[in-house]
């Protein structure tokens, strides 16, 4: 047993709460503001305790908005950001997962150059490619609209590579016996690979949603519309104009909603989410 | 590569992979190669007539000071931001592998940040140190810095780099952990029969085993510096004041938001594209040697 005992265990406990203090302090600043009056905060005189204001910045934020920069509620662009997160994570699993079974699982003439085209996708985030993607969005008439917002951000290869990875080891006697039993190739996804592959579907999901609700610089571009913008593009705009004029309580109550759905599944489904993390990035 | 197993079948699998394929077609090669070939066009000042220039849009861009300033300041800002997040996230990392009370509960307690999004961090952070009415900033006055990052170039920088390695602690808290626990026990213990103290047994022990997560977790964190900072530069100073906080990635926002020279701005576009495979393949060929070690 390596020596373990006394000062050194304090040390580390110590260390590690006042990490956690560090990574808690911005956004505990933030949840207090946002319980507090304007006035306040713009005096510079904000207290570092909870105000009694609540319920009232709350459900100006959510509801209807700041009162001058961006009047859209901010209930509206959470819904745009659902959407938008949903229609990545799961379209991106459901492309991904077929043309996968399709890569592992059928002999076909162009099987390779195919795998490499979508293989090669990993390279390249949308961020090199911004102004010619916005353009083919805007030719195809998807500017302001949820297939606008997610397609290009699906095209990408990760999942793929993730269910190719998975599918590989699955055994072979699986197939065999589903073919005894005369199972077709449908049935045989639907009925034997698809119950396998739960987990890692689980998993992607988890991390799928995190990326697609925490976008920022596609929505940034092709959302014009006050009703189309997601949440992380309102809380930019809300500090657009001078600082006098900025609501700080609405902005942190923004920026409170705009952390609670991704950290709240980082949270209650970590496990899910640490597997996600570590497979996704090899 | 391919299973022994499998079905026989003509059209089916082109059906599978079509929807995918389509996409990525669409919204991939098509803006990639669109980018690579007005990189070497030149519009007349009208956007009437367009010529094929070769190399003349790149010359131009490097040839500017300007951008290679910026090409400088974007990889300072990501070896700041990698180096700080790294060692601090291995600290904390450290402490945590040992067998505490309470242990999981101190990995909740670190890794949610991974979940806070890029503006959202710049709008924590510049509320924080905003210089009328920031919290800590009352302090610096107080310990009589003169704080202000919206007029000082540097400042500036500064926060930048903080808030951005504070996002990526938790992240990289997580890598450091799953490679400390892949550290075989007896390997430490040998050390510490041979009498070697704590301190040394990290720096001759652990640190070199952990190299490869370390290496691994370096080019992401600089990955991570050139394009999710976007979010967080756009929120807190937009790339200003002055130009003091322009990455290669908002350089290219702004100037395409501004319009007028498209083959400059994909040949902008290209250039950052080279840097990421570049990074990339330097990823690649580690993972290999990963597996290996």
């Amino acid at each position: 047993m390596v020596e373990q005992e006394g000062i050194r265990r304090y040390v580390a406990h110590f260390i590690l709460w006042i990490g956690i203090a560090i990574v808690a302090f911005p956004v505990y600043l933030a949840i207090v503001a946002s319980t507090q009056e304007t006035g306040v905060i713009a005096n510079g005189q904000m207290s570092l305790l909870p105000g009694g204001e609540f319920l009232k910045v709350y459900y100006q934020t959510i509801f209807v908005g700041t009162s001058g920069s961006t009047r859209e509620p901010v209930g509206t662009m959470m819904f745009n950001s659902l959407v938008m997160a949903m229609l990545i994570a799961v379209g991106k699993i459901a492309i991904s997962i077929i043309s996968a079974y399709a890569i592992v699982y059928f002999r076909f003439p162009f099987r390779m150059p195919i795998f490499w085209l979508i293989f090669i996708t990993l390279m390249l985030p949308v961020e090199v490619r911004i102004y010619p993607t916005y353009k083919i969005v805007a030719d195809l008439h998807m500017l302001d609209s949820y297939a606008g917002l997610a397609l290009p951000l699906i095209a990408s290869a990760t999942a793929t590579l993730l269910f190719r990875q998975f599918f590989m080891t699955v055994p072979d006697e699986l197939l065999e016996a589903s073919r005894i039993d005369g199972a077709g190739p449908f049935r045989f996804f639907w009925d034997t690979l698809l119950p396998l592959s739960r987990t890692n579907m689980a998993a992607l999901f988890v991390i799928l949603f995190i990326l697609g609700w925490n976008q920022y610089l596609w929505p940034l571009l092709i959302t014009t519309r006050d009703d189309m913008q997601t949440i992380q593009i309102g809380i930019r705009k809300m500090i657009t104009t001078t600082d006098a004029l900025t609501e700080w309580p609405v902005v942190m109550a923004t920026a409170v909603l705009a952390m609670l759905p991704p950290v709240f599944v980082v949270v209650v489904m970590q496990k899910l989410f640490v597997r996600g993390l570590v497979e996704t990035e090899k | 590569m391919q299973k022994n197993a499998i079905f026989q079948s003509k059209l089916l699998p082109y059906a599978l992979v079509a929807p995918q394929l389509a996409i990525v077609l669409i919204f991939f090669y098509w803006p990639a190669a669109q980018a690579v070939f007005q990189s070497f066009l030149q519009q007349d000042a009208f956007g009437l007539s367009t010529t094929f220039v070769w190399f003349e849009n790149y010359r131009d861009l490097l040839s500017q000071p300007d951008y290679f300033a910026t090409i400088l300041r974007t990889f300072g800002f990501s070896f700041a931001i990698a180096v700080s997040s790294l060692s601090f996230a291995l600290l904390l990392a450290v402490m945590a592998d040992k067998p505490l009370r309470g242990g999981t509960l101190y990995r909740t307690l670190l890794i949610w940040p991974y979940a806070v999004a890029p503006p959202v961090v710049g709008v924590l952070w510049i509320f924080m140190l905003h210089p009328s009415l920031g919290v800590l900033s009352r302090y610096l006055r107080a310990l009589g810095v003169d704080w202000n990052p919206l007029l000082d170039g540097d400042q500036a920088a500064l926060l930048i780099i903080v808030a951005a390695a504070w996002k990526q602690i938790s992240y990289n808290f997580l890598f450091f952990l799953a490679g400390l626990q892949g550290i075989p026990k007896s390997v430490i213990e040998a050390a510490a029969i041979d009498g070697a103290r704590p301190m040394r047994r990290f720096w001759t022990v652990i640190f070199p085993l952990l190299s490869p997560t370390i290496f691994f977790l370096l080019v992401v964190n600089i990955v991570y510096a050139f394009f999710d900072t976007f979010g967080i530069i756009d929120t807190m100073t937009r790339g200003g004041p002055g130009k003091s906080t322009e990455t290669l990635v908002y350089k290219v926002y702004t100037d395409g938001l501004l319009g007028g020279n498209l083959g400059g701005s994909a040949a902008q576009s290209v250039i950052l594209m080279v840097i990421v495979i570049m990074l990339t393949a330097i990823q690649f060929r580690f993972v290999e040697r990963k597996v290996t070690y």
